[in-house]
């Protein structure tokens, strides 16, 4: 008996054309445009940026538009440690950041600013690439950076928790 | 409703790379242990429920497809089950409803997973061009909320070291454990490098292959085989989403717990409940789903875990298996809580078993702490 | 067994790329309409179960978005099935059986359209055997095709006969996108695409969604004036590699059919989830139907396959025509993996 095969390597590439949607594209091409659009629920009044056309609560489509504003409050957050492939030199901050305006916290990078120095109730602003980079895309924002403003009180920021 | 027991269990060696099987071999594996244990054949099976995590994890659309031969399924009907981490243990609930609908009288049911077939981080992170690509990895999910928690309970910091070592040292008791560390201890855990701040390397499950299996049957079948009864059932799911929702302790694991100790007679779960096998990627999940199961106050299950109530020797001993922190073939991992629940109330743990331990609870949750799947299980016939 | 009726039933349009939508936005509505159909909110629902694939999507986790589309708030039961939605019916049917919840809801979602669909389904493949060799869906379902020709069961003829009379019928049917008047020897004409099928021997690519509510008992009466109560239902497994089955039968289907009270039945519709033209012949041969029957009047899936919902939509397109009293008896199939490897059989009645 010759050794056994304990393995093959099968390369898979599939091409797909994926299309954001409705909502998330009209979010999207303003957000070339420096812009963050939220929709607003009818039924329970929460802002939910990025939209996706529908409340996940009420089950009900959303369509009135609400520009909320780049900066936000840092709601809880991590200390990345470990690389991954693409991701920026470790350690970086994951953080949830509620923007001013919404209802429902966002994940993005966190820079210029120690790992050690972020809190939670941190005031944090969006960072923009260049005017020539703006694209359709989230990537349009580089990352988020403390504003300096004092802290908002843990209490105070844990009120969007109210289902 | 018809009574259903757990008359076979089943799983695999766990471990980073099962290369000495396939994938049909790996989930055969388990399911012979099973059918050994129930005294059965594979034609004495009438249906197989199948459960696995997204089929990108291995690189295989639809496996059931492909696994129906190596099953045993052919020419019955054969069912596949997703519903994200808690998927081991929504399919055995879907499979215990096979049995509790009187429509089946012997039901396999059979989850894995085989991480080493595929890359898991490509398969959780498409490119996808207008979205927020992931940069962080499932700790980098979990970890925020840890942190939350921590703030909350005012735990001290050490008590996510304090689990991890605890399930550790229990997997040593278990042989089919994938991560067995010999003379573990405290320090070594403390001192391991902090990977997603507040979560450290040691305080993380690992990734695996494995399998799980058991065979459900109706009453009549069960009874000759010192089953574990299923006294309850139940899942739930919530939006990922949704504005407002406290992702710490998620009223859909509130809801689902209320409803399977409902379902069989629990009142006070800390009194009634012998012991646990929860669904506990990150250390610091006992505490969080001690809480958010009923088993004590909000804000105090770190507490339980502090004073040694959650050791094997301890008066509510969780993860006696070792948990997911020392076996996690994702799709499996859920099965696994329901089947060492079921193992333990048969008194059939081995080096891991509880003393006298009659009633069980199997935990698992999933996407983001938002499905949840349980079950309890007795040993006495209800 | 628990009388369970289909109450509701709602379709999206099938469409050959829907360009603005994502796969959500095509579902928010038809599962709205499916649960005003029944007058039953979601809160109320005893059960909701999805069918869904991440292959289609091309991301791991597509049903995570289909439930936070439909308001599953205050937290509901709930399950998914990575299959067609057929197959979620089914195990929310076995779910009712238990008689302490009387609804569940039923929706199944997918785009096909995104990827290159015929290359997606290699990867529903044996991946140690037949993956690597990527042989493409319509090249597998030829091998059938020539498999069931060169038996002699059935000729080309016929196939095309299938083909002009599902064009035909899914012109009538605004949910299909692919409908014509067909002559079949202008059909046979036709050059081939992958011997023996030709073009119209294959199904469309099609992006869409369904939802269907289950209702049990007398609760099914008020809701609905002619509930299709579901008389018989069971799915069987074959084989997965093609050389150990013989591809000319379907032994599932007739299993299924067996269990389900449907094999050998007179019914007024039946609809059969056939992407092939000669799989159609395949089933019907299974089925030995006792009476002409009326095959697939909305096209089947010749005319609209949304895959993951097509199934579904061929129960909820047997049960509207109970419900709306054009038939009063009717069996319904769902298929899945290559070549009628796994397949679902339903009988519905009225009263």
């Amino acid at each position: 008996m010759s050794d056994p095969v304990t393995g093959i390597i099968t390369p898979v590439r599939l091409e797909y054309t994926y299309t954001p949607g409705v909502a998330a594209s009209r979010f999207l091409k303003r957000i070339a445009s420096k812009e963050i659009v939220g929709q607003k629920c009818p039924r329970c009044a929460k802002v939910y940026v990025p939209p996706r056309g529908s409340c996940p609560k009420c089950g009900v489509p959303t369509e009135e538009e609400v520009t909320v504003a780049d900066s936000g409050t840092v709601t809880t957050f991590c200390i990345v440690n470990i690389p991954f492939a693409g991701s920026v030199p470790v350690p970086y901050v994951s953080a949830h950041i509620l923007l001013d305006g919404s209802d429902i916290p966002l994940v993005g990078l966190l820079q210029e600013v120690a790992a050690e120095d972020v809190r939670m109730g941190m005031r944090v602003k969006a960072v923009w690439v260049p005017d020539e980079e703006l694209a359709p895309t989230l990537l349009s924002i580089k990352y988020f950076t403390p504003t300096g403003e004092p802290d908002v009180p843990i209490e105070k920021i844990m009120e969007y928790r109210d289902a | 409703m018809e009574l259903c027991g757990v008359i076979g269990i089943g799983q695999t060696k766990h471990d980073t790379a099962r290369t000495d099987v396939s994938i049909a071999g790996l989930v055969r594996e388990a399911a012979l242990r099973a059918l050994e244990d129930a005294g059965l054949t594979w034609s004495d099976i009438e249906a197989v429920v199948l459960g696995k995590a997204p089929d990108m994890f291995e690189g295989m659309m639809m496996p059931e497809l492909y696994l129906a031969d190596a099953l045993g399924a052919v020419g019955k009907p054969l069912l596949r089950v997703h519903t994200a981490g808690s998927v081991g243990g929504s399919t055995a609930v879907v499979a215990a409803h096979h049995v509790q609908s009187g429509r089946f009288k012997r039901v396999l049911t059979v989850a894995y997973e085989k991480q080493s077939e595929s890359n898991a981080m490509w398969a959780l992170a498409p490119k996808i061009p207008f979205q927020q690509p992931i940069v962080a990895g499932a700790g980098g999910y979990f970890a925020p909320h840890i942190r939350e928690y921590i703030r909350r309970s005012g735990a001290p910091s050490d008590i996510g070291i304090k689990v991890a070592l605890k399930d550790r040292l229990n997997a040593l008791k278990n042989p089919f454990a994938h991560l067995r560390m010999e003379g573990i201890t405290l320090e070594q855990v403390a001192a391991s490098p902090v990977l997603w701040d507040p979560i450290r390397f040691l305080e993380c499950c690992p990734s695996s292959d494995g399998a799980c299996a058991m065979v459900l049957a109706s009453e009549d079948v069960a009874t000759r085989n010192e089953p574990a009864w299923v006294l309850g059932t139940a899942v739930r799911s919530e939006p990922l989403g949704m504005a407002g929702r406290d992702e710490i302790n998620p009223r859909a694991g509130r809801d689902c717990a209320e409803a399977v100790y409902a379902q069989a007679g629990i009142k006070d779960p800390r009194n009634d409940i012998d012991c646990v096998e929860m669904y506990v990627p990150f250390s610091w999940y006992e505490p969080m789903w001690l809480e958010n199961l009923g088993f004590t106050e909000i804000g105090t299950g770190w507490r339980l875990t502090e004073d040694g109530v959650t050791a094997l020797d301890g008066d509510l001993p969780v993860n006696m298996s070792g948990g997911v922190l020392s076996s996690n073939p994702i799709g499996a991992s859920g099965m696994l809580r329901f089947a060492e629940a079921a193992l333990q109330v048969r008194g059939r743990a081995g080096e891991h078993q509880v003393d006298g331990a009659r009633i069980g609870l199997g935990h698992a949750y999933g996407g983001g702490s938002q499905f949840f799947a349980m079950w309890v299980v007795s040993g006495e016939k209800p | 067994m628990r009388d369970v009726a289909v109450v509701s039933f709602v379709q999206a349009p099938s469409v050959r790329r829907d360009p603005a939508r994502n796969e959500v936005e095509i579902l928010m509505p038809v599962v709205s309409a499916a649960l005003e159909q029944s007058g039953i909110p979601l809160r109320d629902i005893g059960f909701t179960v999805s069918g869904s694939c991440d292959y289609l999507a091309g991301q791991p986790f597509a049903f995570v978005m289909g439930l936070d589309a439909i308001g599953a708030w205050p937290p509901i039961e709930e399950s998914h099935v990575e299959m067609d939605g057929a197959w979620a019916l089914y195990e929310a049917w076995i779910r009712l059986q238990e008689g302490d919840i009387d609804s569940a809801l039923i929706y199944c979602f997918g785009k096909s359209s995104m990827g290159e669909l015929p290359e997606v389904m290699s990867m529903q493949l044996d991946p140690y055997y037949l993956t690597p060799l990527w042989p493409d869906a319509i090249s597998m379902a030829a091998l059938q095709a020539r498999a069931m020709l060169d038996f002699g069961s059935h000729d080309e003829r016929e196939m095309a006969s299938v083909a002009a009379r599902s064009r035909r019928d899914a012109a009538s049917n605004p949910n299909a996108h692919l409908s014509g008047d067909f002559d079949v020897d202008v059909l046979l004409k036709e050059p081939y695409l992958v011997s023996p099928l030709r073009k119209h021997d294959c199904p469309p690519i099609s992006d869409g969604a369904a939802a269907i509510v289950l209702v049990a008992g007398d609760k099914a009466r008020e809701i609905c004036e002619r509930p299709a109560w579901i008389r018989g239902i069971d799915h069987r497994v074959e084989a997965h590699q093609l050389g150990s089955r013989d591809l000319t039968v379907s032994s599932s289907t007739a299993l299924a059919a067996e269990q389900a009270g449907g094999r050998g039945g007179a019914f007024d519709v039946v609809e059969l989830h056939a992407p092939f033209t000669h799989q159609e012949l395949i089933l019907l041969d299974a089925l030995s139907l006792s009476n002409g029957a009326r095959v697939n009047p909305s096209g089947g899936a010749l005319g609209a396959n949304p895959m993951m919902a097509a199934g579904l939509i061929r129960i909820g397109e047997a049960a509207q025509r109970i419900m709306d009293g054009s038939a009063a008896r009717a069996l319904a199939h769902a298929t899945s993996g290559p070549c009628l490897q796994q397949n679902l059989v339903c009988v519905l009645e009225g009263e």
